[in-house]
């Protein structure tokens, strides 16, 4: 996604005929703009995919792939589908006109384009490209890649599905305590080094964070979009997080600061998820027992003093190429039975 | 000149938007590319391929348009709409037309280039 900045935009001019690409890209130039250009669809898609523009003045009638073809891709490929395409065409026919804003064009100009009418038709283009670039940034920054595509794709609806994914659960060990001996701003600053660090953990394994409470935090796997392996994703994002912290508690060693340390809880199976809350607020989230077990180990770390805990079915999933240790069965609050339980071991063999 | 060959409007319009230099280059690709295309409308016509000979008729009305060349515009106009078939019927005389109707235009467009 760019920024336009002043007016200044980065153009594709997509035209078989050398005088029509020679003619709008010069006046799109003339208005201020960066313009590339390609002569046919084909070549047009190419430097879509590899390079970023705002916006596509798109010819229809061409060799190789034509206008009606690059519509139709682009209206699939959810990383193009927000780019608005002006068409510029000579095709005779109202039909034209309407067929080319069934299939997503932004806007229409007949050729030869009047530069006047241009510039007014691409100023209302890049100015919506601009406030739809906006909405995703802000829904980006509230609510991770993985939930804002699920919801580019889906919509919005409060209320769930089941699928099977795998849960973590995380937190420091002793917060309160550090809390209390230091002041406010540290505390602060900790938070925001401690989330990023274990951000980049997660979603480096292809996790999204769902919950962020004080120290503690929520992180799924496999949903919303699917993921081939989510219990070895989590197990080695809870072993990367461990290294992680490990690391910058050598920078507070240096600095004379309490080392930090964090409990992580891990468990895989049927869960429902979806948008809970209400039409005007709500957060992608996962609930279910699955869940509530994956809390219930991250608790149990405190007891069982070891770092990583994980469920039967993680680590029936893990087993063959990640060292694990059974811990026999364990009494979990909220279950009727104990439960298998399982520390991961630090030392892994690569 | 006659008025029917270049709209003066239209292409006095086009140099003052575009700039004279600019015009002239233009121009001379238009010199370049319209004889290729014509000759590719009638390698259409005698392979008898549909869209290459609509393709190459709808480009040329194009640029017969953008300097205001309306007889020639009209002409590829009526071959990208009717097809081959009128063309065949006719012996490939609209073919020469276009073809001779683009001498008129080449030589009115080479004398506004040097104006």
């Amino acid at each position: 996604m760019r920024e336009v900045r002043h007016g200044t935009a980065r153009l594709l001019v997509v035209d078989d005929n050398k005088v029509n690409r020679l003619l709008l890209t010069r006046s799109l130039e003339l208005q201020g703009h960066s313009v590339a250009s390609a002569e046919n669809g084909r070549v047009a898609l190419e430097m879509l995919r590899r390079e970023n523009f705002d916006c596509l003045l798109l010819d229809m009638e061409m060799p190789e792939m034509d206008g009606f073809q690059v519509l139709e891709v682009l209206v699939a490929d959810l990383h193009l589908r927000d780019l608005p395409v002006i068409v510029t065409s000579s095709l005779e026919g109202i039909e034209t006109v309407v067929r080319c804003l069934e299939l997503g064009a932004e806007d229409y100009l007949p050729k030869p384009v009047n530069p006047v009418l241009l510039k007014a038709r691409l100023g209302a283009s890049l100015e919506k490209k601009r406030l739809r670039d906006q909405q995703k940034e802000w829904m980006r920054r509230f609510a991770t890649r993985e939930v804002a595509q699920d919801l580019q794709e889906s919509g919005f609806a409060l209320g769930g599905k089941r699928i099977r994914a795998t849960v973590m659960f995380s937190d420091i060990r002793g917060f309160t305590g550090l809390s209390e001996t230091q002041t406010p701003e540290e505390t602060i600053e900790l938070l925001n080094t401690y989330y990023t660090l274990m951000f980049d953990a997660i979603s480096g394994h292809g996790g999204i964070v769902t919950l962020m409470a004080a120290d503690g935090l929520m992180a799924v796997f496999g949903a919303p979009l699917p993921q081939p392996d989510p219990c070895h994703s989590a197990v080695r994002t809870a072993l990367e997080m461990l290294d992680t912290i490990d690391l910058f508690n050598l920078e507070r060693d240096a600095a004379k600061k309490p080392q930090i340390k964090i409990g992580i809880g891990i468990a895989s199976g049927d869960m429902v998820a979806g948008y809970a809350g209400t039409n005007e607020r709500a957060a992608y989230t996962c609930i279910g027992d699955t869940v509530n077990l994956a809390a219930r180990l991250e608790s149990h770390t405190k007891v069982a003093g070891r770092p990583i805990l994980i469920d039967n079915a993680t680590n029936a999933a893990i087993v063959d190429r990640l060292g694990t240790e059974s811990l026999g069965q364990v009494p979990i609050r909220g279950k009727a039975k104990p439960v298998d339980v399982y520390s991961v071991n630090r030392d892994q063999k690569a | 000149m006659d008025e029917t060959t270049i709209d003066r409007a239209t292409y006095d319009e086009l140099r003052d938007t575009a700039g004279s230099e600019f015009v002239v280059e233009l121009v001379d690709t238009f010199l370049v590319e319209a004889p290729r295309l014509i000759d590719e409308l009638r390698s259409a016509y005698d392979k008898r391929d549909a869209d290459v000979f609509r393709r190459s008729a709808h480009s040329l009305k194009s640029n017969g348009n953008t300097f205001g060349a309306r007889t020639f515009a009209a002409m590829a106009k009526d071959l990208e709409l009717g097809g081959f078939g009128p063309v065949v019927a006719a012996g490939g005389a609209p073919l020469d037309a276009l073809a001779a109707e683009y001498g008129r235009v080449a030589a009115a467009l080479s004398e506004l280039r040097n104006a």
